[in-house]
């Protein structure tokens, strides 16, 4: 193909434009440093559901692909202890007999074997974790989040105890000094408290996804509203043949894997 | 009536007395002045009226509980809006509302604290904006 100079000038205008397009269309979402009067507007167009929910697309998810975990370490400042007794985890990868115990036999394929899936807090709908809390630090909101008030926490770990997914880590250090780049936007913990994930409820009431979901190239996870027909997640799970983490134990898991 | 060793009982009766009265003789005449608090940031420089929330009387006696309400509010009803008395909504954020325009925590917050003896610990957790390691 020749290229005349109008040509040239052409997509050279295009390419900017298209360049420029999100940050005119959408500039609070752009920009890494709101204004505090951006960030209260953001408040304004919260994401709602009647019960949030994961799909993990197995088969798209790439097998050294941490981009999830990374992206959602350094949002809520997860510190890294350099130690797997003391590792705190809100998202990490679990291979298939640890997922899904008592699902796997010596027949298996390499495939499956091999395989790592990304494991989190399940946000149960019968969350055990909230049961057995004695401060209700530990409690389950309108919208299926079982969420962490850390200010109540008196670090008893009956929830890590109570929580058949192992998906609770608990502070035997100050984490602070741990933290690689502490994000300011995020409150750090404290030593003597347990954390886990919160499906990323401070992004949703800014009315945006949650991290790992946003940081996946891949789409491999899908989130949204359960109750919802319409919603993408629940018409994937739908359509297609997919495993909740030990469901058998009553908990209803709410991340579903698609296997 | 006799008193029977009397100089080791009228001691220790003096010594009593002064021991029980010690926290109010001790240190008399001595001034503790105030702590002098600054507003002189840039955000609160910015302000076209400087005001705070809610009035300052109401701010310096009752921030703490306007907080704690925060808190429980922001964790657990997910209420991120606060709408002040006089109609103006602010974030419910420690780090980004208060601390924002209150950004010399040492000469606002600490000092106060350190002259009542308050040790809150919200700082533990929530981050001091220019403290971070970036």
């Amino acid at each position: 193909m020749t290229s005349n100079r109008r040509e040239f000038l052409k997509i050279a205008g295009a390419s900017t434009l298209a360049l420029l397009a999100p940050a005119i269309l959408c500039p609070a979402r752009t920009r890494g440093n709101l204004s505090a009067a951006e960030q209260k507007s953001s408040l304004l167009h919260p994401l709602t559901a009647k019960r949030w929910a994961l799909a993990v697309d197995h088969a798209k998810c790439s097998a050294d692909c941490t981009d999830c975990i990374t992206a959602c370490h350094r949002i809520h400042n997860v510190p890294d202890f350099h130690n797997p007794k003391d590792e705190i985890k809100w998202i990490w990868t679990e291979p298939f007999s640890a997922v899904f115990p008592g699902e796997n036999h010596p027949y298996q394929g390499q495939a499956v074997q091999k395989m790592r899936l990304p494991v989190l807090c399940n946000h149960c709908a019968n969350p055990p974790c909230v049961r057995v809390c004695p401060t209700k630090a530990t409690f389950q909101r309108r919208d299926g989040i079982v969420m962490m008030d850390y200010h109540r926490c008196i670090g008893c770990r009956l929830c890590m105890a109570a929580c058949p997914y192992g998906a609770r880590s608990m502070n035997y250090r100050d984490p602070r000094p741990f933290i690689a780049g502490i994000n300011p936007d995020f409150p750090t913990r404290t030593k003597g408290v347990v954390e886990k994930c919160n499906f990323c409820e401070e992004r949703l009431a800014r009315g945006l996804r949650p991290a790992c979901v946003d940081a996946c190239k891949q789409k491999a996870l899908v989130f949204g509203d359960v109750e919802n027909p319409q919603a993408e997640v629940r018409q994937l799970i739908e359509k297609r043949f997919n495993l909740r983490r030990r469901a058998n134990l009553g908990t209803k898991p709410q991340i579903y894997y698609i296997l | 009536m006799k008193l029977y060793n009397g100089g080791i009982i009228i001691t220790g009766i003096v010594i009593f007395a002064l021991l029980i009265t010690f926290p109010f003789w001790w240190g008399k005449g001595e001034k503790n002045p105030a702590p002098v608090l600054s507003v002189d940031t840039p955000a609160i420089n910015q302000l076209p009226d400087k005001r705070c929330l809610e009035d300052a009387s109401f701010m310096r006696k009752n921030h703490m509980k306007l907080l704690n309400t925060w808190r429980e509010g922001a964790v657990r009803e997910g209420q991120r809006l606060y709408t002040a008395t006089d109609g103006r909504s602010f974030e419910v954020s420690l780090t980004g509302t208060c601390l924002h325009c209150h950004s010399n925590k040492d000469q606002f917050c600490d000092r106060c604290h350190n002259y009542m003896g308050a040790k809150p610990n919200c700082f533990s957790c929530h981050i001091i904006p220019g403290e971070v390691n970036k």
